[in-house]
C-alpha cells in the first residue's frame, strides 16, 4: 500500500533576497507560512510544485515541505522548516526581526 | 605580503564583470536556477536557509590591514555588520542580496581579494599554518608555496571539473597547526639528510562521512618539484576518482579503493611525464613570490614594560598565558585574538572589531593579520613591549577573551542556523558550553581542550579531530548530538571514537560538563590533558561518565 500523503506547502527561496517564501493558493509568494496553500492531495502537490518551479524569475529551489493545519494557517512540522519561518538563533536577524 | 600584479588584477576584474552579466541574466529570467547555480558557486555564492551566503577566500589565512578594513566595509554596506570566519580560513557573509554581489566582488578586487573557487569541484583556497612566517618551530614560511599553488590552481583548465572538491593545506613547521593530515593533499615541510628543505607529501586525508587520516605518498619531495608533483596527483585523481557517487568521489576514497601503491605508481609516472614541461618558470615565479613574503623589519627593544605589566595586571597576565605563542624573533610574540568570547558565536567578528584588529595590526603588528582554522584572528608579529597597549585596545573592543586552546575556544560550523546542508544547529550548543564553563570558572583548571562541533556529517566543524567532538544529527525530526572522543588534528592526527548513543539538545551541555569534570577526577595530575588522559585510560571510564544509568544497569 502506498504511504499516506502528509499535507505539504510549496516553499522556495526568493530570487533576490534569498529568504524563505511560500506559495499561496492565488499564486503569490508570501513571507508568512500561515498564508501558504496547504496541499492535501499528492497529485495537486506535484502540479503546484511544477507551477512554482516555472516562476524562475521570482524564486529558486522550490520544493514541497511537510506542514500541518494550525489555528492561523499552515505550520511547519519539522524543526528545519520552523527555523526557515524565523531566522537564526544566534542573532535577531531574518524573519523574526521583520 | 603578495600584492596582485597587473595580470591578477585584470583576471579578477574580468571574472567580476562576467559574473555581473550572469547575475543580470539570472534576474531578468534568461538564466534558470539550474543554469545559474554552477556559475554562482564558481564565484563563492551559495543559497542557504535564510539568504544567500558569499564565501570569500582569505588566501592561506593572510590579510593586511587594508583588506581587513575592506571586509568590515563590505559587512556594513551590503551585509548585517559582521562576518563569519571559517575553519578553512575564509570569511562568509550571511545576508547578501543577489543584485549586490557583483559590487561586493568588485570591492574585494579593490584590495586584491576574491571569492573564486571557494565552492565547486575545484581546488579550493589553499590553507596554511596561521603562525606561518612567525613560528619559532618553522623551517620556512610556507606561504610562498601556498601563493604559488593559488596562482597555479586558479582557473587551471584541467581542474575545473574534478570528481569532487579538493583541499590543500601546507605547513612549514614541525608542529602541525594546519591539519595537513585531514586534507586531500597535505604538505609538511621537512629536511632531507643533506639538510635541504622539501616536503612530506600526504594524500587522501579528509573528514566528512568517511573520515580518513592522510597517507604519506612521498617522504621527501624536493621543493623545486612541488608544482609538477602536485599537478601529477590532481591529474591522476581527475581521471581515476569516481564520478558515479558523490559520497565516494573524494581522493581519500580513490586512495582507499585503489591502494596507496597504485596511486604512487600512477603519480610518479605522471610526474615523470609532465615534469619537463615545467621548464623553470614556476621556480622563477616562486623566487619572485618569496621576495613578497620577506620577514618584516623586526626591531630590538626592551621588554621590561611588558614584564612589569604582567606583574601589575592579573587579567593581562592571564591573557598572555593563554593567547600568546612563541615567535621566532627575539622580543616578539604571536598574538591570538580570541573571537570566542564566552557566549558569542564562534568565528564571528563585527565590522567594528575588524577595524580594531586592522588598526592594531597597522600600529603594532607590521600590518599583518591571519585567520586560523580554529576561527580566531592572529597578529603574527607583535613586539612584547607593545602588548599592554594592544591588550587595552582589545579589551575596549570586547576582544580580550583569555581562552585560546581552552574549553570555550570551540570550533563550530554555522550549522542549521544558516546552512542548508545542516541536520542540526551547532552555534547554540557552542554558546551554551562556553557560557557554562565560564560560569563554573574551571576552564583554566581543565587546561588544553579542543571541543569541535559540526551540524552535519560533512564535518566542517572538524568534530572528528576534536578531543571532544560533537556531531549534530536529525533523529526522527529532533536534533540529536553524538559525542566522539580522542580526536586529534595535529601531527599525531587521530579520528575520534564514537562514545555511544546521542544526546538531545537539552542533554548535550550537561553531558559535556559531566565528561569534563569527570576527566578532572580521572587525570593523573593537573598537567595531564584531556587527550592524554583519554589515551592512557581508553574509552571505558569516559563512557561510564557519559552514560551513568546504563553503567549501573550493566553492573546490576
Amino acid at each position: 500500500m502506498a504511504r499516506s500523503f502528509t499535507p505539504k506547502v510549496v516553499t522556495a527561496n526568493a530570487l533576490l533576497e534569498g529568504d524563505a517564501v511560500w506559495l499561496t493558493e492565488d499564486n503569490r509568494w508570501t513571507r508568512d507560512i500561515r498564508e501558504a496553500e496547504l496541499i492535501t492531495d499528492e497529485a495537486h502537490g506535484d502540479l503546484r510544485l511544477l507551477e512554482a518551479m516555472a516562476q524562475a524569475d521570482l524564486i529558486a529551489g522550490a520544493y514541497l515541505a511537510d506542514a500541518r493545519s494550525g489555528p492561523d494557517g499552515p505550520e511547519p512540522t519539522h524543526f528545519r522548516e520552523a527555523f526557515r519561518t524565523r531566522g537564526p538563533s544566534n542573532y535577531f536577524h531574518g524573519k523574526q526581526a521583520e | 605580503m603578495y600584492q596582485y600584479n597587473d595580470f591578477d588584477e585584470a583576471f579578477v576584474r574580468a571574472r567580476v564583470a562576467q559574473f555581473r552579466g550572469q547575475v543580470e541574466r539570472r534576474i531578468d529570467g534568461s538564466l534558470t536556477e539550474d543554469e545559474f547555480k554552477p556559475l554562482r558557486l564558481m564565484n563563492g555564492l551559495y543559497l542557504q536557509l535564510h539568504a544567500y551566503m558569499l564565501r570569500v577566500a582569505v588566501p592561506y589565512g593572510t590579510l593586511n590591514s587594508a583588506q581587513m578594513r575592506q571586509l568590515a566595509y563590505i559587512a556594513d554596506r551590503w551585509d548585517k555588520g559582521y562576518g563569519h570566519f571559517t575553519t578553512r580560513q575564509n570569511i562568509q557573509y550571511n545576508w547578501p542580496k543577489l543584485q549586490d554581489v557583483p559590487d561586493m566582488l568588485d570591492a574585494l578586487a579593490d584590495v586584491g581579494m576574491h571569492a573564486i573557487q571557494t565552492s565547486g569541484n575545484t581546488i579550493r583556497n589553499v590553507t596554511a599554518d596561521h603562525f606561518a612566517g612567525a613560528a619559532s618551530d618553522e623551517i620556512e614560511d610556507p606561504r610562498p608555496i601556498a601563493e604559488l599553488l593559488r596562482q597555479w590552481s586558479t582557473d587551471h583548465p584541467e581542474f575545473q571539473f574534478l570528481p569532487r572538491k579538493f583541499k590543500i593545506a601546507v605547513t612549514g613547521a614541525e608542529q602541525d597547526r594546519a591539519v595537513t593530515r585531514a586534507h586531500d593533499i597535505g604538505l609538511r615541510m621537512v629536511r632531507n639528510a643533506a639538510g635541504e628543505p622539501g616536503f612530506e607529501v600526504i594524500v587522501g586525508g579528509g573528514l566528512g562521512r568517511t573520515p580518513m587520516v592522510g597517507k604519506i605518498l612521498r617522504d621527501f619531495l624536493p621543493k623545486a618539484d612541488l608544482l609538477p608533483y602536485v599537478e601529477a596527483i590532481v591529474s591522476v585523481y581527475n581521471l581515476l576518482g569516481r564520478r558515479d557517487n558523490k559520497y565516494k568521489a573524494r581522493i581519500k576514497i580513490t586512495v582507499h579503493e585503489n591502494g596507496l601503491e597504485k596511486i604512487q605508481h600512477l603519480v610518479e609516472d605522471r610526474f615523470t611525464a609532465i615534469r619537463a614541461g615545467f621548464s623553470g618558470h614556476d621556480q622563477a615565479l616562486l623566487a619572485q613570490i618569496e621576495t613578497a613574503f620577506a620577514p618584516p623589519a623586526f626591531v630590538t627593544k626592551s621588554t621590561d614594560g611588558y614584564e612589569a605589566a604582567r606583574l601589575a595586571n592579573p587579567a593581562f597576565r592571564s591573557w598572555t598565558d593563554t593567547n600568546l605563542a612563541e615567535h621566532k624573533a627575539e622580543g616578539y610574540a604571536i598574538v591570538s585574538i580570541s573571537i570566542k568570547k564566552h557566549g558569542s558565536t564562534p568565528g564571528d567578528a563585527t565590522s567594528d572589531q575588524m577595524r580594531v584588529m586592522a588598526d592594531l595590526a597597522e600600529t603594532y603588528g607590521h600590518n599583518e593579520l591571519r585567520i586560523s582554522h580554529e576561527q580566531n584572528v592572529i597578529l603574527p608579529h607583535v613586539h612584547k613591549s607593545d602588548l599592554p597597549a594592544a591588550y587595552q585596545a582589545l579589551r575596549a573592543a570586547d576582544l580580550a577573551a583569555a581562552n585560546i586552546g581552552l574549553a570555550s575556544d570551540i570550533i563550530a560550523c554555522p550549522g542549521m542556523d544558516y546552512c542548508a546542508l545542516a541536520t542540526a544547529r551547532s552555534i547554540p550548543i557552542a554558546q551554551e558550553i562556553a557560557t557554562r564553563f565560564d560560569e563554573l570558572k574551571i576552564e583554566h583548571d581543565i587546561g588544553q581542550l579542543k571541543i569541535k562541533i559540526s551540524g552535519c556529517i560533512n564535518a566542517c566543524g572538524h568534530h572528528h579531530v576534536g578531543h571532544i567532538g560533537i556531531l549534530g544529527l536529525d533523529r526522527a525530526g529532533v536534533e540529536n548530538y553524538q559525542i566522539t572522543l580522542g580526536g586529534d588534528g595535529t601531527e599525531t592526527t587521530t579520528i575520534g571514537e564514537r562514545a555511544g548513543p546521542g544526546f538531545s539538545a537539552d542533554e548535550i551541555v550537561p553531558a559535556i560538563e559531566r565528561l569534563v569534570t569527570g576527566y578532572m577526577d580521572l587525570r593523573a595530575d593537573e598537567n595531564e590533558t584531556f587527550l592524554q588522559a583519554y589515551r592512557r585510560l581508553g574509552m571505558e571510564p569516559f563512557k561510564a561518565i557519559l552514560y551513568p544509568a546504563e553503567d549501573k544497569a550493566n553492573a546490576a
